[in-house]
């Protein structure tokens, strides 16, 4: 029954005038969060999107669903996509998760992966970028660029991906400025120009002079122009908001990702993994570094990078002891994947608290 | 020179007359749009319009968008028909989502047969409670009735982020805000074998008829249009304004609450951040399109639902960008309500007025 009119409905989908060639291309969908714009997390993703096409040329064809809310929505539109004879579907935000995995059961020949979630199936991988490597060298730069000694932490939502990046941001501060604190606050959004701005002027009030943030808007970096403070860009190269106070962007860049799976879901060597994706793998980048910085600072970016991009250090190596004294990671043991997915302690020296 | 005047009497004509042209000039609107963008008029206006009800899987979609945005838009109906100026039905499903997602997360190990109308019955509750305040202000206080129930929507959505990333979050989710999955004892039966067409609709439709019934058969009813057409006339009646605000309040809180459980133990089947696309703003726009009359909610919000899926087809089909998409429907949505402006007032010439 329910097949039957599967074939009734794709027929109709058909008739609809939308004339394919013979050599059908392998269509690949995307379903964004947010507007595409131009810039943030759903851009980025947008551009990886447009690299794919680029490098197949007429054997792929992509389609993508923009501003799609998180609620029951999702669910139509990924079967919408998934109907509408897409052999891939990328669904970018954490929300889609379970969406995505009632999808996947019905389309058990659609391939499908889910960004930043943890739930995967027969059909279904999920991916995440290493930020955590970003946000470390992120620290290292604000830690010796801070003249108060205090740096500000932007969040969005207190999920693991963003208080390990925290952690992480804040390890690497105090491996070069020992008297370094740090001050968080939460906006409860991926995107809020309005709540970021406040926020930046909050921190920045309190004696914050280097701002990182986990949110999407240029907001921050604008208002840290304006202050005198300095600020690093998220997700899209973010320096012409900035052009004094920007230190460098983390930039997002998923196309390395989108054309290995396309082209092994074409190949069928497709298995559905838990991929991380990070500065080795070219899905992240230092975009923008501002010439601004003093030699020392440039220097000592480019080293950490290195040290991280070779694989030769990585943030979450033991010993580590969380703000409440407890050993989470014990000496010589380096957090696995999945450890790090499992990521809710804040370490030494945050004086904080993480919302429950 | 031509100036508007009132009718002395709404126009029946142009009440029948006035969507027609506004469609007409939709079309010709969007023609013009999509032949600028190089998009092919007719199929954009197909994909758009008829498209959301070309498979037994979309018009399955079209009633489980078309449940949430009538059952606020029945109660708004109500509320407005009354001079209550409830902005408040967002809220007030939030509201519901939340207290019936805290009620379902008890029997999340269960299959228990209370399970279900139980988690109904704590939406239904927590929705009226939420319309309660404002509504307790207004009598009291005399507070802005519109600004308080805006007000609440916002700590509505707080709570509610509040409980997802807190008390009710899934204890196995990796601190992901998301309650866990509630068990199937809890979830609305799905009405067909295809699709996720529920029992939410049903509802809805069930109180839309009941909300006609009160409004033209009973003597509440006819309190409520007494009371709404001319306030004084009704108190010199001897209405009770104080009764009718309360009935209409309540039961439209009522409606949203349930639209709201309706979604989380519905098409979601857990409680999430984000609950409502807007649903309760919407269903002004559904009250208004449906001439505050529970019948016309019916047929507006079947048209809304149809506009929010032709927009995610017509990404999918054609590749329109959103943003042009958003045009179109809100180019539509205004001729709509333009068009409504010739039944109460039309156009003569001023030489016609001197003869």
């Amino acid at each position: 029954m329910k097949l039957k009119s599967l074939l009734v409905g794709l027929g109709l989908l058909a008739g609809m005038g939308t004339a394919y060639a013979e050599d059908d291309p392998f269509k690949v969908g995307f379903v964004y969060v947010g507007p595409v714009g131009d810039l943030g997390w759903s851009y980025e993703h947008d551009r990886g999107r447009k690299e794919l096409e680029e490098y197949f040329g007429d054997k792929v064809e992509t389609t993508y669903v923009e501003n799609v809310p998180e609620g029951a929505d999702a669910e139509r539109v990924i079967t919408q996509l998934a109907k509408a004879g897409n052999d891939l579907i990328f669904t970018t935000s954490f929300g889609f998760m379970n969406p995505t995995i009632k999808v996947a059961k019905r389309f058990p020949k659609v391939t499908f992966e889910h960004a930043t979630g943890y739930k995967r199936a027969k059909n279904v991988g999920t991916y995440v970028l290493r930020t955590y490597e970003g946000r470390y060298v992120s620290g290292v730069a604000a830690g010796m660029l801070t003249e108060t000694d205090t740096i500000g932490y932007i969040g969005s939502f207190p999920i693991p991906e963003v208080i390990r990046d925290i952690d992480s941001a804040f390890m690497g501060a105090k491996s070069v400025n020992p008297n370094v604190k740090m001050k968080i606050v939460w906006v409860n959004s991926w995107y809020d120009p309005g709540k970021e701005t406040d926020a930046a002027n909050a921190l920045m009030d309190q004696g914050v002079d280097v701002l990182l943030q986990h949110t999407d808007s240029p907001a921050p970096l604008i208002a840290a122009e304006k202050r005198g403070a300095r600020a690093v860009g998220q997700a899209s190269d973010q320096s012409q908001f900035a052009p004094k106070a920007h230190i460098f962007s983390v930039r997002d860049d998923w196309a390395p990702y989108y054309i290995s799976v396309v082209e092994a879901v074409m190949n069928g060597t497709y298995k559905p993994s838990d991929y991380w994706g990070g500065f080795q793998e070219d899905m992240l980048s230092l975009a923008s570094i501002n010439d601004n910085l003093p030699d020392d600072v440039r220097a000592k970016i480019d080293e950490t990078y290195e040290k991280i991009n070779s694989g030769e250090f990585h943030p979450f190596t033991g010993p580590i002891t969380d703000n409440k004294g407890n050993v989470v990671v014990p000496e010589g043991h380096t957090l696995t994947d999945q450890e790090l997915a499992q990521v809710n302690w804040y370490v030494e020296g945050i004086t904080d608290e993480i919302p429950r | 020179m031509i100036r508007v005047q009132a009718r002395t009497e709404q126009s029946t004509l142009m009440a029948f007359a006035s969507p027609v042209l506004a469609i007409v000039l939709t079309l010709i609107f969007g023609s013009i749009l999509f032949s600028a963008l190089d998009k092919d008029p007719v199929q954009a206006l197909h994909v758009l319009l008829i498209m959301p009800l070309s498979d037994a899987y979309n018009i399955s979609e079209m009633f489980v968008k078309m449940g949430p945005l009538l059952l606020c838009a029945v109660g708004l109906s109500l509320c407005y028909r009354a001079n209550m100026w409830n902005i408040g039905a967002e809220g007030q499903l939030l509201a519901g989502a939340l207290g019936g997602s805290a009620m379902a997360l008890q029997f999340v190990d269960s299959n228990s047969v209370f399970a279900l109308p139980l988690t109904l019955l704590a939406g239904v509750v927590s929705g009226m409670l939420w319309a309660a305040i404002p509504t307790f202000l207004k009598l009291n206080f005399n507070s802005n009735l519109i600004l308080t129930t805006i007000m609440l929507n916002y700590i509505a959505l707080y709570l509610l982020i509040w409980a997802v990333h807190g008390p009710l979050r899934d204890p196995q989710g990796f601190g992901f805000p998301e309650s866990a999955l509630f068990s199937d004892a809890t979830l609305l039966p799905v009405l067909t074998d295809q699709g996720r067409v529920h029992l939410g609709v049903v509802f809805a439709s069930v109180f839309a008829l009941v909300a006609w019934l009160i409004l033209s058969k009973t003597h509440l009813g006819f309190k409520i249009r007494v009371y709404g057409s001319d306030a004084p006339a009704a108190l010199y009646a001897g209405f009770s304004s104080k009764a009718i605000s309360w009935f209409v309040m309540l039961f439209a809180g009522g409606l949203a609450g349930l639209a709201g459980v309706s979604e989380v133990a519905g098409p979601i089947g857990q409680l999430t951040p984000v609950v409502s696309p807007g649903y309760g703003y919407a269903a002004i726009i559904v009250a208004y399109l449906g001439r505050l009359h529970p019948a016309g909610a019916i047929v507006a919000s079947i048209f809304l639902a149809i506009l929010y899926m032709g927009g995610d087809l017509a990404q999918i089909e054609m590749g329109i960008p959103i943003a042009v998409v958003g045009m179109f429907q809100g180019v539509l949505l205004f001729f709509l309500l333009a068009c409504d402006f010739f039944i109460r007032y039309r156009l003569v010439s001023t030489r016609d007025q001197v003869a």
